[in-house]
Order: C-alpha cells, then sequence, then structure tokens
C-alpha cells in the first residue's frame, strides 16, 4: 500500500497576526516545505497617491502620515524634501538638524516596534510589551512636537509647523539615556537565546546579488553585507555633518537583520545627541513669501504676512513645470517620492517608492524551499506595514 | 558535538540572562495606568476635539471667513455666515464632522481670529452617527476663560514684535 502524496495550497491570511496588516500569501505546501509562496497584496488600499494628487501641497501631507504608520516623521520628511526641491526652497540650518534628529528618532521608534513585533511571532510575548514601554518615550516626543502621537503631520514644507518644544532636549536626552540600557536587556532576552536563534539562523537567507537583483533597501540589503545607505551615498537634510557608521550583516539571513537593526539604533542615538549637541539656532520655518506659510506670531501683526496666509491657504501656491525625484532612507529602507508637476498648485502625479512594497516582492526568494513556520520568520524579518505596501 | 555544547551552553548559561531581566521586573513599578479612573496628562499641543473661544465680552470670536474650511485635508467643516444684532459678521451654522476629520490642527494653524482651537478632549465616542456632526453651540466654550491660548498666543506676539503699549 502506498500513501498518496500531493501538493497541498494554503491560504495564510488576510487575517493572520503575523502578516501585521493585511498580507495574503498563498502558499503551497510539500510536507512541511514550501514550495511557492505568492503574496497577495491591495487588501489596505486607500489610493494615498491619487489622493495626493487632488489637494493643494500643503494640504497632501497628512496624507503621508498614513501610509507608513510607524514612521510618519519620516515620511513627512521625505515628501516636503521632494516639494521643496521642486520649489527650490531653502530651509534654515536649524530645521535641518531638528529633522535629522526627528528621523532618527523615527527610526529608532520604527525598529522598536519590528522588534517586538517580530519576536512576538516568533513565540517571544514579553519583547512586545518590553518595546512598546520604551517607545513611549519617543511617541511623547513626538506628541510634545507636533500634537499627535502617530500622524504628526509636524514636519511641514519649507520647515517645521511649530517651534520645537521648550522640554524637546530633556525629553530626547531621556531617550539617549534610556535606550541603551533597554537595549541591553534586549540583548540578554534574544541575541543568546536558543529558540530565537533557532528560529532566525540560517532562515529567510538572501544573497547580496540576489538582494540587489530584487531591489531591496534598508536592513533587508545591509543585512546581505551590502554598504549602501542614502545617508551616505546620497546625504539630504545635512546627513553629510554627521558622523555615524553603516552596519552590515554577513550571511543576509534574519538574525543578521536582527542585529543589524539593534546596531542601527545605537547609530541613531549617536546621531541624535550630535543633532541635539550642535542644534544652531534660528527660524524654524524659511522665509518664503507666497510659499511657506508665514508664523503665526507675523500673521497676527504684519497684513503683509496675513495677506500670505490666507492666498496659501486658500489658493496654495504655483510650483514650476518639472519633475522631481527625492529618495531618503527611511527606517525600511528607500522612501522616495517622485513629483511630477504640470505647473498648477495642485501636483500632477505623485509616485511613491515604498520600501515595503519592493522588499515585500522577496518574499517567494525568501521563503520557497524552506519550512513553512519560516514565513512567519520570513515576513517578520521584511519589516512591512501594510498601508505603505497597499497606499 | 561541539555545536551541541555551545548550544547546552546557551540554554542553560545564557538564557538565565533572559529570565532575569523578566524577573527583574516584578520589582518595579508598572508603567501600566489604570486608565479610565487615571488618565495621562496631555501636551499643550495635543489635537482632540475642537472648540470655539469666545471674546471677554463673551462674543464670539469666530468671524466665519472660511478659512478654516478652506484648509481642512478632509474637506470636514462646514459654515454658513450670518450678522449679529450689533451687525457684526458671525457663523450662523458652524458644523464639524468629526468621522471626517483627520485631527491635522490645519484649522487652528489656519484661522486669522484664533477663534478655534484643538483641546485636550479625546473621548467622543458614541453610538450615533449623527452625533458626530458637532454644532457651533456644542463646540463653543461656555465662558470666556482668564488664561486661553489666544491670549498666549498675544503675548508671544508682543514679545517678538517687541510691542510695549497697552491693549485697550
Amino acid at each position: 500500500m502506498s500513501l498518496e502524496q500531493k501538493e497541498l495550497t494554503l491560504n495564510m491570511g488576510p487575517q493572520h497576526p503575523s502578516t501585521h496588516g493585511v498580507l495574503r500569501v498563498i502558499v503551497t505546501l510539500d510536507g512541511e516545505r514550501v514550495v511557492k509562496a505568492v503574496p497577495v497584496i491591495g487588501y489596505l488600499h486607500t489610493g494615498i497617491e491619487k489622493t495626493m494628487e487632488s489637494k493643494l501641497y500643503y494640504k497632501a501631507l497628512p496624507c503621508t502620515d498614513r501610509m507608513d504608520y510607524l514612521a510618519p516623521m519620516s515620511n513627512n520628511l521625505g515628501y516636503c524634501l521632494a516639494v521643496e526641491k521642486l520649489m527650490e526652497i531653502e530651509v534654515p540650518e536649524k530645521v535641518k538638524w531638528a529633522r535629522v534628529c526627528l528621523a532618527e528618532l523615527t527610526r529608532i521608534k520604527s525598529h522598536l516596534v519590528w522588534l517586538g513585533t517580530h519576536a512576538l511571532d516568533l513565540g517571544a510575548m514579553s519583547m512586545l510589551l518590553f518595546t512598546f514601554r520604551d517607545r513611549e518615550m519617543i511617541v511623547d516626543v513626538y506628541e510634545a512636537c507636533g500634537g499627535q502621537r502617530m500622524m504628526t503631520s509636524y514636519i511641514r514644507i519649507g520647515g517645521l509647523s511649530h517651534e520645537l518644544p521648550p522640554d524637546f532636549e530633556k525629553k530626547v536626552r531621556r531617550v539617549i539615556k534610556e535606550i541603551p540600557a533597554k537595549l541591553n536587556d534586549y540583548e540578554d532576552l534574544l541575541t543568546k537565546n536558543e529558540i530565537f536563534i533557532n528560529r532566525t539562523r540560517n532562515v529567510a537567507v538572501i544573497s547580496a546579488e540576489d538582494a540587489i537583483n530584487y531591489g531591496l533597501s534598508g536592513p533587508m540589503l545591509r543585512g546581505s553585507g551590502v554598504k549602501h545607505d542614502l545617508r551616505k551615498a546620497n546625504p539630504y537634510s545635512g546627513y553629510e555633518n554627521f558622523d555615524f557608521e553603516v552596519p552590515v550583516g554577513k550571511k543576509g539571513d534574519a538574525y543578521d537583520r536582527y542585529l543589524l537593526r539593534l546596531e542601527e539604533i545605537r547609530q541613531s542615538l549617536r546621531i541624535i545627541e550630535q543633532a541635539l549637541d550642535g542644534m544652531p539656532e534660528g527660524p524654524y520655518r524659511a522665509h518664503v513669501p507666497g510659499v511657506v506659510l508665514p508664523p503665526k506670531e507675523d500673521v497676527l501683526y504684519k497684513m503683509e504676512s496675513l495677506i500670505f496666509h490666507f492666498k496659501i491657504i486658500t489658493e496654495g501656491f504655483k510650483s514650476p513645470k518639472g519633475a522631481v525625484y527625492q529618495g531618503i532612507e527611511s527606517p525600511k529602507g528607500e522612501l522616495g517620492f517622485y513629483i511630477s508637476s504640470d505647473g498648477s498648485n495642485k501636483p500632477n502625479r505623485i509616485r511613491v517608492r515604498p520600501p515595503s512594497f519592493v522588499n515585500l516582492a522577496s518574499l517567494p526568494k525568501l521563503t520557497e524551499g524552506g519550512l513553512f513556520s519560516d514565513v512567519v520568520c520570513a515576513i517578520g524579518s521584511i519589516d512591512i506595514v501594510l498601508g505603505e505596501v497597499d497606499r | 558535538m561541539n555545536e551541541v555544547l555551545k548550544a547546552v551552553g546557551n540554554v542553560f548559561l545564557k538564557m538565565p540572562l533572559g529570565f532575569v531581566v523578566t524577573l527583574r521586573h516584578f520589582f518595579k513599578k508598572p508603567v501600566t495606568l489604570d486608565y479610565p479612573y487615571k488618565k495621562k496628562p496631555m501636551t499643550p499641543r495635543y489635537r482632540g476635539k475642537h472648540y470655539l473661544e469666545r471674546y471677554d465680552d463673551s462674543t464670539e470670536r469666530c468671524v466665519c471667513c472660511g478659512l478654516c474650511a478652506a484648509a481642512c485635508p478632509a474637506d470636514a467643516i462646514y459654515m454658513e455666515p450670518e450678522e449679529n444684532e450689533k451687525g457684526e459678521r458671525r457663523a450662523k451654522i458652524y458644523e464639524i464632522n468629526l468621522l471626517r476629520c483627520i485631527f491635522c490642527g490645519f484649522c487652528e494653524e489656519a484661522c486669522p481670529e484664533e477663534a478655534i482651537f484643538l483641546g485636550q478632549d479625546y473621548e467622543f465616542s458614541d453610538v450615533n452617527r449623527n452625533a458626530f456632526i458637532y454644532t457651533k453651540e456644542e463646540m463653543l466654550v461656555k465662558h470666556p476663560r482668564k488664561d486661553n491660548p489666544f491670549k498666549r498666543l498675544y503675548r508671544r506676539v508682543r514679545k517678538v514684535h517687541g510691542v510695549t503699549d497697552k491693549i485697550s
């Protein structure tokens, strides 16, 4: 007697706790081995790119918060840099430093959530509680700056929405002081944990060549040993003034990416410290009449500012014809904004190059041939946010 | 063999380190709050439910200029103007649909009269969708207050521009 053997097709998701949103993966199995994995996306499609095209430039900003909702400041920064490039606005030096500081806080915050959820997927429940507790410190900084914990909209075209809050430095210093000790705790919990090592080492491996061919970016690319970071390769917002290392992995497996992200948090802390120490004095918004909103203190005192205030809010500003692309190193990889303008006050076309979407495309490569339970680990180690994948 | 020894060593020597981390939390104060009874204070810039301010003589500050509606990315604000008994312009209808509102704070930023502010209140759930269309009466503060955001802003304006003469 012989047992009949055939492949089994299994639907993972769309509602599955390890898919970090609504991702569906059609997995074809041969026993416990994955033969084929096809990610199906689009369950969280909100038409953000199209919505942004129907809005004035400054009104499209809150849409960017809602793409990668774990790293709102990075998205704000990318969009604002793109519009500033289009409009040829030079922002004050202080704004640049503050933005770097906030973008790096965002990187830490995003990596902390990643660490918590990834470890939770692999069965380490307490990690999620610890990382969410520590993330709270950074969320508090956000709330003090922009007034909201996730959808900050703090970085605006031509500067910031408010002056940095008075207790900004105190709060950020607290982050710098406390996070390294917490990182040591995480290392104690996971780095030498036999269960964690078994679940992640030599799992979801991608070679450097494949990583480049798939167009991966961020920790996914660097985990395979390719030293490419837009902050070094194509500095924006004054990153050339900061001293930091770009950590790389060796094997390109999930464990390497875990170590790499922890190291990135440490490097981010270094950048934040430099940014705080060297923060220059100056205005928090560029003075570009007719394009950048004048500060409220001027609106209530000067006639010209009030007129510009009315004009910008009702009509927006006209952009020159042309197209720009601005890529930034978001926590998940290269986040790019392509804006094509036809000379009106609304963007003609906005296209976002989302790191999560491109990185997710490598899921079949990461999982095929491996065990079924490693699909969970692979999805986790890519660090996707479905809001950004589907936009 | 070496690998096995290493793994065994990890289990017996390194993993207890993790347990120590967890155990240490038995002796720490909890970071969680007993939420409905204890609340976390929000920062001054917090963007919660909107409210409309009054002048010290309790007339409304809002003149229904429509700038907040123009700035609203979600098109959540609707208004119609009228004149009050002194012939001054004010809002006859002023509605914010809080189901559409994304709490971006653009209305507060746009307002040239310093009439609308986003307050500290974040608890406004309801079972009825119509209840989320907030009218002017619901949003107007009951009485003029001593210390409100626009007075703070005026103080800042005077400081920034070096205004010293008294306001009547």
